[in-house]
Order: structure tokens, then C-alpha cells, then sequence
């Protein structure tokens, strides 16, 4: 929880209050058909996608590598589940929808498998390794489609994104709930440790008994699945898998989630948290131009000028300077005997 | 020791270059590709026509190409066929391989407007006419090219205002309006939304509230229009610049628990199979045309330039509009 309050959560809460300024009404949740219903209900929801996207990143990120990927791997999915429900004999049915799930789910390991291979065992540059897949995977995708948008009617498929859990959208019980697994799983067992091991130094964590290749391979696996869960929601969400557009410069929104969320690009350590809030905020964002109003001409420079503010704030210089000059506003009154050991402490991170 | 070392490397290299391999493939393949096979030539009795395609990028591009293809066939027409997987240089370098080969027409759809007048001309003095379709070029010199086949999308956008015109011509007090546009600075997008708000200016009744781009998609679509459904609560008309963001927006309107094409009237541009089947189940209430069939129009084109004739330097696309009933005839026989 100290390493929430810790990450830069200001942005995110910046958002929410401008939204609410602009519109009264942007806190207000009902109940809409049994499912909760309202503009921060619709960020969770919508930002579901990118925060699960993000998570696989992360951990990729942790190993010092990085998976370009992401976004074709989320329109392969969408465009497996939806081809292979439209072409079935029994388009309607929940067993159609789960077989076409599970081949989305199982043909993304094995792209992952792919990265991890090309990464891990060949030792391509994780950049270049993913980026076949990006370019050609968007190719297999409307292979798959046929270049045509696949429009499915299955009540199962649709329920990924319009069912709910007690009320709850069903693709934030999911995204919270591998959230929850990977913190704990890698925070309470050794695995988040030796990921940061890899990313530190590979060849040293493998001298010391790590199992580098091994751990590598399993994060560009779980990264793909995540995105295959992604563009499952994302396919559901409209009912339709757009072989062209969806996910389409995903895995940039998802490296920026994952930068806003603290974790460094150089590997080694990583903020799972960190990460929510930066899809979070990422979302919000996207929100906030569409309720405020932000005309579309100019809405990328909005964008652009969030994202420079939050690192702008970030950076360790401009940090410091503004430390510097709250310590000289603290100094004008006589200053408290403790502050001196306080501020020498806080300049130490 | 040494040879330890490079052998990995080595490794590396061959990898490297295997995925260099790779994306070179991926990249150019289908620039030449459709081009190279050796065409019947000019001189023969069939016209050879030369057609450059932007790329398959959406449902709508894959009618327009199997329309030209289809027509080519029918009109004893022999086509070279190149999809630039929407990249400028290998439309550029389908058109200098047409030049080549000598063929009778140059017809292609330009991924982007500007940088052509150079390749324009080397067809120019080849003697060979060059017919555009579906998109425009910027160049000044109107004569590096015959004529342009097309849609006219500010016609598109009046149309749609029009209908609304006309179904709130009762008047019961004002009409609040909500825009999806397409992708932004894109021509449909902008004149799509200039026609639209030329023709609703005539009844000061009518405003759009709210104008976002749903980049032409299903997900931007639906994006959007929730948010638009929690600033807005009073939106009576939903204008989108394409179906397939009038889809995504349907679902977001239902998700709110209101009932599209009754407490939010909807129009659309495109009219492809998904949208119709909504008009026709009356979710979407009024569909403008953007026929990609311009195959048969083309073909014809192709002979009168061919043959020396003079035609208009602009040919509109024949295209119609749709209500549910029209809909409803329309849809067992549409093609895409």
C-alpha cells in the first residue's frame, strides 16, 4: 500500500477532479440492468484491456526486454475467436465461444512461445524479435478475417465484456483478478525476485543458479496471453473482430503505462501497481477528452502535454529543485530543530 | 577461445538476418508481386489495364477490389493487379513497372494525396492515360491524369443532413445532434462533416453538442458515444461518418439502457452488410451510400480513354440511400 501512495498518483487524480469540474455528474455510478453504469465504471472497464496488456509488459520490462507485439497479438485473438465462432455450424452457442476462446488462448502461448524462443534462446535484441511479429502477425490476422470485420451474435462471447459479477463488469473482476495473482505470486514467492535478477544482469543470475532462459520464455508467454484475454474483451466489447484496427499501437499505450507506473526501461525492477495507475491514468485521459470536449484536431497534443507534465515531474532534476525550493519557504520561518535530519533522509532516494 | 566467442555471434547474425528476411517479405512482397506477370502487352486486341490498390485494409476496400476484378473479367478487360499494402513507394513502384510493360491504361486508388506529379509525368510521356479512383491527388496539372472516379463524401454528409432536415421538419423545438468522425484530417472525415453541417445550418433547430473522432471504428465508436451518453443526456441524434462506428455506438446507446433508432435517431454513411441488417432491424434509421462497386464504371472509363475519347475530368460514383424499408429489399442480394 506504501508503494501506491508512493507512485505519482497526482495525474490520475488531476483527471478525475477536471472531469468533475466539467461535469458534475462524472462520480455519479447506478445501476443499469443489474451492472454498475457511469463514466468511472466505463474507465475501468475500457481500461481493462490496457492494464492487462500493460501487466505482461511489465514483466517483460523487468527482464530488460521489451514486446512490440502486443497490440497483432490482440488482433489475432479477436480474429480467431470471432472467425472461428462465424464459420462454426452452431454459431450461437456457449461451446462454440469456449472452443473459439481456448484456440485464441493456446495459438497467443504459442506466439509468446515465438518471442521467448527468438529472445531467449536465439538472443535476438528483444526489440527486433517482436517486431517480426508485430509487422507480420497483423498479416496473419487479416488472413485469418479475410480483410472483412467478423461480426459475431453469441451471447456467451458477448458476455465477456457485457456480463457482470455482482454487478461489477466481468472484464474488471478478470484484469483484477490476474493483478492480484501476479502480485502475488511474484511478490510472495521468489519468481519476482529472479525476474528483477535477469534484468539486472542475466549472465550473473544464470552463473548464480537462475534459470534466465527459462524465466525469459515464461514472460513473453504469460505477456501474449495477456493480450490475447485483451483483445478477447476488446472483439467482445463490439462484438466483432477488426483484424485491422484492433489493438492497433496497443503495446505503445501499454510501454507508457508501464513507464508512468515507475518501472524503469534499463529492467531489473518493476512496480506492479505502479503500472495499474499508469493504464489508469492513460485511460482517464482518453476519457477526459471525450467529455470534456477536447476538439480532435488538438487532442494528441493534450495527450502529449499530460504525458510530458507527469515526466516532467518525475525526473530526479526537477525534483530536486522543487525540494530546493520548498526547503528555502520552509527556511524563512525558524526552522524546526528536526527538519535538517528529515530533509538530508528524503534526499537520499 | 576466439572461435567460442563468434560462434554465438555468428548465430546472432544469421538470425538477424533471417528476421531482416522476414520483414523485406512482408514489407515489398505484394508491391511487385501482382505486377511482374507478364501481361498480353499493348498491341493485342485486349486492353491490358494497369490497377495499383491502396491495401485490404478494410471490408470496404475488399469489395472495391473484387468489384474492379470482377468488372475487368466481364469486360474482357485484362488487369494487372497490385495491392500496395498502403505504402506510397510501392505504388510508385507498381506504376513504373505498368510503364514498363507497356500497358494500355495506368488506374490506381492513391494511398496518400500528395508526391505523385513526378511518376505522373513519366507515364505522361509514355503515352500512357492514367485514371484515379476513389481518392484524389493535389497536383496542380490537372492533365498528368484523365479523370478521377469517385465518391463525392460532401455530397455524403448533405445527404445525411438532409434526411434529418426533412424528418424534423415538424418542429418540436430543438434537436441536439452528436458527431462521430472519422479519422481526423482524413477526407471523409472533413468533408463528411462540412456537407452535413452546410445542410443542417438551414434549420437553426438543429445543433451538434458534441463532435469526436471514433477513428472510422467499432471500439472507437462505442468509446466515444459513452461518453457522450454521460456528459450528454439529452442527445436525440447520433451522426457517424461510417457504419461501423454507428455499431460500436449502438451498443454503448442499449448498455445505457436506451433504445437506438427510438430515443437516439442514427445516421450513418458506408452502407455495408453489418450496418444494413441494423437499418433493417431499425436500430440505425437512415444509411447514405458510399458504393466501392466502381468496377463497372471504371471498366468503362478504361475504354473510352483507351480509345481516345474525351471524358469528364470528375465522375461521380453512382450511389443511393438507404431507409429500413429499402434496406430490408436490399439486403439478400448485398455483396459486402
Amino acid at each position: 500500500m506504501r508503494d501506491l501512495l508512493r507512485r505519482p498518483v497526482w495525474p490520475l487524480v488531476a483527471l478525475l477532479l477536471l472531469n468533475l469540474a466539467v461535469m458534475p455528474s462524472f462520480f455519479a455510478v447506478r445501476l443499469q440492468d443489474g451492472r454498475l453504469y457511469g463514466s468511472l465504471i466505463d474507465i475501468l472497464h475500457n481500461g481493462a484491456p490496457l492494464a492487462l496488456a500493460a501487466l505482461g509488459m511489465t514483466l517483460v520490462i523487468a527482464t530488460r526486454g521489451i514486446d512490440l507485439s502486443v497490440g497483432t497479438v490482440v488482433a489475432i485473438s479477436g480474429a480467431v475467436a470471432c472467425t472461428w465462432i462465424a464459420s462454426s455450424p452452431d454459431p450461437a452457442s456457449p461451446g462454440t465461444a469456449l472452443t473459439g476462446i481456448g484456440l485464441a488462448l493456446a495459438l497467443a502461448a504459442a506466439l509468446g512461445a515465438w518471442n521467448g524462443f527468438l529472445v531467449a534462446r536465439l538472443g535476438i535484441q528483444p526489440i527486433i524479435a517482436t517486431l517480426v511479429l508485430m509487422t507480420a502477425g497483423r498479416g496473419l490476422a487479416q488472413l485469418v478475417t479475410d480483410g472483412q470485420i467478423i461480426t459475431v451474435n453469441n451471447g456467451f462471447f458477448a458476455g465477456i465484456s457485457g456480463s457482470a459479477l455482482l454487478a461489477v463488469p466481468l472484464t474488471v473482476v478478470v484484469a483484477a483478478a490476474v493483478y492480484a495473482l501476479v502480485a502475488l505470486v511474484t511478490r510472495r514467492t521468489a519468481l519476482g525476485t529472479l525476474v528483477e535478477a535477469v534484468g539486472i544482469n542475466p549472465e550473473a543470475s544464470r552463473l548464480a543458479g537462475v534459470r534466465s532462459q527459462s524465466i525469459v520464455w515464461t514472460v513473453y508467454v504469460f505477456a501474449a496471453l495477456c493480450a490475447a484475454v485483451a483483445g478477447l474483451m476488446i472483439s467482445s466489447n463490439v462484438n466483432a473482430a477488426d483484424a485491422n484496427n484492433a489493438g492497433l499501437w496497443l503495446e505503445l499505450d501499454a510501454i507508457l503505462a508501464v513507464v508512468i507506473g515507475g518501472t524503469s526501461l534499463a529492467g531489473g525492477r518493476y512496480s506492479i501497481a505502479g503500472t495499474l495507475l499508469g493504464a489508469l491514468t492513460i485511460q482517464t485521459l482518453t476519457t477526459t477528452i471525450y467529455s470534456v470536449g477536447i476538439p480532435p484536431e488538438v487532442s494528441l497534443v493534450f495527450k502529449a502535454l499530460v504525458v510530458i507534465l507527469v515526466f516532467l515531474a518525475q525526473a530526479p532534476k526537477v525534483r530536486a529543485l522543487m525540494r530546493r525550493r520548498r526547503r528555502r519557504r520552509d527556511d524563512a520561518p525558524p526552522p524546526a530543530a528536526t527538519a535538517v535530519p528529515a530533509e538530508t533522509a528524503g534526499s537520499g532516494r | 577461445m576466439r572461435t567460442r566467442t563468434t560462434l554465438p555471434a555468428l548465430g546472432k547474425l544469421a538470425a538477424l538476418a533471417a528476421a531482416a528476411l522476414v520483414l523485406a517479405a512482408c514489407g515489398g512482397g505484394g508491391g511487385g508481386g501482382g505486377a511482374t506477370a507478364p501481361g498480353a502487352g499493348a498491341g493485342g486486341e485486349a486492353l491490358t489495364l494497369g490497377f495499383s490498390q491502396v491495401g485490404a485494409e478494410s471490408g470496404w476496400r475488399t469489395a472495391n477490389t473484387k468489384s474492379v476484378q470482377d468488372a475487368a473479367g466481364a469486360a474482357g478487360i485484362e488487369l494487372q493487379f497490385s495491392d500496395a499494402q498502403q505504402k506510397q513507394e510501392n505504388q510508385i513502384k507498381a506504376i513504373r513497372s505498368f510503364i514498363q510493360q507497356r500497358v494500355d491504361v495506368i488506374a490506381f486508388s492513391p494511398v496518400v494525396e500528395s508526391g505523385w506529379d513526378t511518376v505522373l509525368m513519366e507515364a505522361k510521356r509514355a503515352n500512357i492515360p492514367v485514371i484515379l479512383t476513389d481518392r484524389a491527388v493535389d497536383s496542380t496539372d490537372t492533365t498528368l491524369y484523365k479523370t478521377f472516379l469517385g465518391s463525392d463524401f460532401v455530397e455524403e454528409g448533405r445527404k445525411a443532413g438532409q434526411w434529418l432536415v426533412e424528418d424534423t421538419a415538424g418542429g418540436s423545438g430543438p434537436v441536439n445532434i452528436v458527431e462521430l468522425q472519422g479519422t481526423t484530417g482524413s477526407a471523409p472525415a472533413i468533408d463528411r462533416q462540412e456537407g452535413f453541417a452546410e445542410t443542417i445550418a438551414q434549420n437553426p433547430d438543429l445543433k451538434v453538442i458534441a463532435s469526436q473522432t471514433g477513428d472510422f471504428t467499432r471500439s472507437g465508436g462505442r468509446q466515444v458515444m459513452e461518453a457522450f451518453l454521460k456528459t450528454h443526456p439529452d442527445i436525440d441524434v447520433l451522426y457517424a461518418h461510417n457504419d461501423d462506428m454507428g455499431l460500436g455506438a449502438i451498443e454503448a446507446i442499449e448498455a445505457a439502457g436506451k433504445v437506438p433508432g427510438t430515443d437516439i435517431k442514427i445516421i450513418t454513411v458506408d452502407a455495408v452488410k453489418d450496418g444494413m441488417q441494423a437499418l433493417a432491424d431499425g436500430k440505425i434509421n437512415y444509411i447514405v451510400e458510399c458504393n466501392p462497386l466502381l468496377g463497372p464504371q471504371l471498366m468503362d472509363l478504361v475504354k473510352k480513354v483507351a480509345a481516345g475519347e474525351e471524358v469528364p475530368q470528375r465522375v461521380v460514383t453512382e450511389e443511393t440511400t438507404f431507409d429500413t424499408a429499402a434496406a430490408k429489399a436490399a439486403l439478400p442480394s448485398r455483396q459486402y
